[in-house]
């Protein structure tokens, strides 16, 4: 499957379900167009009924962060606990927040 | 229309639904790639399931006892069924699948939206009303991979002109209406088969001309599915589709 002389482009494939506000990220499928991504998507991520929009996005244009970078890129956040809003105190009125 | 006749409508609704179906399933884990594997085998399940709405449909409409929609589809025989010659047409390459869905699907969209908007039989229209979005679909996909492989490569425009060209000849069964289908439309419950045709022409034109490919002359056509006479392939497919519930009569999942 890595001969990609052969093979058609690889698109990930990002569905919006009936309760979710946003598009998740559910796989990758191969499709030689957009519109022939969206047509396997329908196939092959919502034949369950899982979603009511499809985003289709080339997986060639997704960077990605490093592995090696993790360290630096996110364990500055560990000890800084006030960035969460967990400091305010909320009137008993303010429910379900 | 009488109750034979109807019945007898309904059947065809179902063997042409029933038997295109079997044909795609012949496909699950042999298609070119996997997304077009699940392609061909979700329509070939959306078939099925319309399948089994109009054969129940016609088996309470038997003479004597009500029949099932198993019964129906797994111990009749050969003679029995009343599908179009071109559904049964073996798979051959993937051009040959497609272009055979391809002619099937406007055939069967145009067919369905006509039973949807009748009132002579009201559960038939309700089968039909959802099977026009499964066939939407259908056709849709075909149309596209017929644009994508006649306007694709040298050798994929010549396999897919030669697959036209060969299952064309089964096009004029689907218009040629016999004393059942002109009780079936005189009752409202099928259109006029010219009406459709017309339709047909537009929409099976226009996507050939996207697809740079040539539609072929109205020659000899070959009929004989209607009335039960069926060709060569057709006995293997029933005997691999029926051969389980014939040999277990009773067998469940």
């Amino acid at each position: 499957m890595s001969d990609t002389k052969n093979n058609w482009p690889l698109w990930e494939i990002f569905i919006r379900s009936k309760q979710g506000l946003g598009h998740k990220h559910v796989g990758s499928l191969h499709a030689s167009d957009a519109e022939m991504a969206i047509g396997n998507a329908r196939d092959v991520y919502t034949r369950r009924q899982e979603g009511v929009s499809i985003w289709v996005v080339p997986s060639e244009s997704i960077s990605a962060s490093s592995p090696e970078d993790s360290e630096a890129l996110f364990d500055p956040a560990n000890d800084k606990v006030y960035r969460h809003p967990t400091f305010f105190v909320l009137p008993d009125e303010v429910n379900h927040m | 229309m009488n109750k034979s006749q109807h019945k007898q409508t309904l059947l065809r609704l179902g063997d042409d639904a029933l038997i295109l179906g079997q044909r795609l399933g012949e496909w699950c884990g042999h298609a070119p790639a996997l997304e077009e594997d699940i392609a061909l085998t979700n329509i070939a399940l959306d078939l099925i399931g319309q399948t089994q709405s109009y054969l129940s449909l016609a088996g309470s409409l038997n003479e004597g006892d009500t029949q099932t929609d198993d019964q129906l589809a797994f111990h009749r025989i050969e003679r029995d069924f009343q599908n179009l010659l071109l559904v049964e047409q073996p798979n051959g390459d993937f051009g040959d699948t497609i272009v055979r869905q391809f002619l099937f699907d406007y055939y069967a969209l145009f067919r369905a939206e006509h039973i949807a908007s009748q009132t002579f039989d009201l559960d038939t229209a309700a089968v039909a009303a959802k099977a026009i979005k499964e066939i939407r679909y259908h056709a849709d996909h075909s149309s596209k991979w017929v644009i994508r492989l006649g306007d694709g490569t040298t050798e994929s425009h010549s396999r897919v002109q030669k697959s036209l060209n060969e299952l064309w000849k089964f096009t004029g069964e689907m218009f040629t209406a016999d004393e059942i289908d002109i009780a079936a439309a005189d009752s409202g419950l099928l259109p006029y088969l010219d009406t459709i045709k017309t339709k047909w022409d537009l929409a099976i034109d226009s996507v050939l001309k996207k697809a740079t490919l040539h539609r072929p002359e109205d020659g000899w056509m070959q009929k004989g599915g209607r009335s039960g006479i069926h060709t060569e392939s057709f006995g293997f497919l029933l005997a691999e589709m029926q051969s389980l519930p014939r040999t277990y009569p009773d067998a469940t999942w």
